[in-house]
């Protein structure tokens, strides 16, 4: 904020200062009333999505109750509607997808905060925010075409090969290994959302005050054990506001996971087995369903479904963010 | 084992030096193994970025020929290109720029200038980082089911303001974040002069953060352009010549989404083609964004 501030270019021009200053009340009331209604407008349309969604859900929630959320079965021939198979794909799905994104965040965000020479945070620091920036669809290219082949051919066989004959553990690398599935479609979202938390990691840890880090150096700590000791405990409930908000990005993510997750109504016990999502039923089988009929209702019950998941992760994550964005 | 390492070493008296030596030797031996982890999840994320682009451009960059630029999409064989889809995208993310921008400004205007902290502030604030992050597919839906159904089809227009919602949130965060680096003093010295307060932030407070409002509106633009969720239900895509913005309108990402599942050699190469464009163009816009927020900050 170091620019020269602009001289307005017209200077009040009223003819009295009386005229001039009565014009300015009434252009001040209009004005504020508009900022006031588009303020009012963005909260109606968060209302109005949600009683939308809800409307467009009756008749499935009306049809099949509760059993709507809990059932498995995904029969469009037979009419039946469950959404358990999906909301367990978006959860597995989404929480894989931390898994493997949070340690990987972790380590862009303590070496652009603590390791990387001042001249390096910054272009470094925009090309993992750029990551953020390639649209979903790119993304599900990228992981059909160059992912699931690696997959299929080298990554899932020597998992299948090496764990897949052991006990317990066995179960979760069984099946054949087509490539697609819960496992790809996971790490997939693990890179899509590894730029938002490591972002915020980093704008986080930004915030620890240099006294509290020197005084650790000062004592003879190492790097590690300063961000372990001193960082981490300081920024504790806003990295964990940063990890719920990947966790409400991977939970919508639609177009990347429909090209790699096999879309299959099955909850299956191997993590390379083919699954859906919420956001993947809705994207494919949209274009199937007439107007009207109990499976666009039940379709638009899923995204309901999957708008209340997504507002309360949302939401929690805002709360933990709190302080940061009061700073 | 990080609390052991901060307490001194507890052996007796004649362990002392030996104990401590072996500590500092873990200690140190942690932190490199950390440090060396960071690096690798660093360069992993620099090589996957990298790796995409090269994909993209191994792929893309072949298919890519005037052709795509002037012919429209055509059935697989044909040699058809990608005008309308490239045309339709444009005219869809302008109109829903156009809408949402100026709807964005005023809401983060309201917040930085009129609400401040007020109860109602806060709620639209909340409700806007909502909608920042909440999944595009669903915003799709709500758009299909106010414009889309009741207005008896799929349209440009309902694609539009699908994009429109989108670019709303965006616009409101910049515009506010904006306002607010600007100094009080600036306020005073115009509402000192007498000028009314709407003249005081439209000429002054916008001027003088436009450049960061401008940035966000940018940043708007690469994030709309290659939305398809939102789009698979409003506009809906369109693979014959069609400017009608009533009726259903082609768009570059929903066509590279058919494109690329279908079995056709030259469809594919089409959708690669399509994806290197929207992805430079993203890119683009992005980088230009960022480097003029940055001159800023």
């Amino acid at each position: 904020m170091q620019q020269a501030v602009p001289v307005p270019a017209q200077a009040p021009r009223g003819p009295t200062a009386l005229g001039g200053r009565s014009s300015g009340a009434a252009g001040d009331a209009v004005f504020a009333l508009a900022c006031r209604c588009a303020g009012i407008f963005v909260l109606l349309l968060l209302g109005a999505i949600i009683v939308e969604l809800f409307l467009g859900g009756l008749q499935a929630f009306r049809a099949f109750g509760l059993s709507f959320v809990t059932s498995t079965e995904w029969d469009p021939v037979a009419e039946v509607f469950g959404a358990g198979v999906s909301i367990y794909g978006t959860v597995v799905t989404a929480v894989l997808a931390l898994i493997f994104a949070v340690p990987v965040a972790f380590g862009v965000a303590f070496y652009l905060t603590e390791l990387a020479p001042a001249w390096l945070r910054r272009p470094v620091g925009m090309a993992i925010e750029l990551l953020a920036a390639i649209p979903s669809i790119i993304y599900g290219m990228w992981g059909f075409f160059l992912i699931v082949p690696l997959m299929s051919m080298h990554i899932q066989p020597f998992f299948i090969d090496k764990f897949g004959e052991l006990p317990l553990i066995g179960e979760l690398f069984a099946g054949p290994p087509f490539g697609t599935g819960i496992f790809t479609a996971a790490l997939i979202l693990a890179i899509m959302v590894l730029p938002f938390i490591a972002a915020t990691m980093r704008d986080v840890f930004e915030t620890v005050p240099a006294v509290y880090k020197e005084s650790a150096y000062g004592l003879g700590c190492t790097q590690w054990e300063v961000v372990r000791n001193v960082v981490l405990p300081y920024t504790r409930v806003s990295v964990v506001g940063g990890i719920m908000l990947g966790l409400g990005r991977a939970l919508g993510e639609t177009m990347a996971v429909t090209f790699v997750i096999g879309n299959a109504n099955r909850i299956s016990t191997s993590l390379f087995g083919p699954g859906n999502t919420i956001a993947s039923v809705v994207a494919l089988e949209f274009g199937e369903a007439q107007l009207g009929s109990l499976k666009l209702s039940a379709l638009l019950g899923l995204g309901f479904i999957l708008f209340v998941i997504s507002f309360i992760v949302l939401a929690a994550s805002r709360f933990l963010l709190r302080t940061r964005l009061r700073g | 084992m990080s609390a052991t390492t901060f307490s001194p070493a507890t052996g007796g008296p004649t362990k002392d030096a030996k104990v401590a030596a072996a500590l500092g030797r873990r200690r140190r031996r942690v932190a490199a193994a950390v440090k060396a982890a960071c690096y690798a999840a660093t360069a992993a994320g620099l090589l996957l970025l990298l790796s995409i682009l090269v994909t993209l451009f191994w792929n893309g960059f072949s298919a890519i020929s005037l052709n795509v630029f002037t012919t429209v999409t055509k059935p697989p064989g044909s040699g058809g290109g990608l005008l309308n889809p490239i045309i339709g995208s444009l005219i869809q993310t302008a109109i829903g720029t156009a809408i949402g921008t100026p709807i964005g400004l005023l809401v983060g205007t309201y917040l930085a200038e009129y609400a401040k902290n007020s109860p109602l502030a806060n709620a639209v604030r909340f409700v806007s980082d909502i909608l920042l992050s909440a999944p595009s597919i669903l915003i799709g839906l709500f758009v299909y089911q106010v414009l889309v159904v009741p207005f008896g089809g799929f349209s440009g227009w309902a694609g539009a303001a699908a994009l429109a919602v989108i670019v709303i949130p965006i616009v409101v965060r910049t515009t506010e974040d904006m306002l607010r680096l600007l100094p009080d003093t600036l306020r005073e010295a115009v509402i000192a002069l007498g000028a009314p307060k709407w003249k005081m932030i439209t000429l002054v407070c916008w001027r003088a953060a436009a450049s960061g409002i401008m940035t966000g509106v940018l940043l708007a633009i690469a994030r709309v352009a290659g939305e398809t969720a939102p789009l698979l239900f409003t506009s809906l895509g369109n693979l014959n010549w069609s400017l009608s913005l009533s009726a259903p309108m082609s768009s570059l990402p929903i066509t590279i989404f058919s494109y690329a599942g279908s079995p056709y050699e030259d469809w594919i190469a089409l959708a690669w083609a399509g994806a290197l464009i929207i992805t430079l163009g993203v890119l683009g816009l992005n980088i230009i964004a960022r480097l003029a927020l940055r001159g800023r900050k």
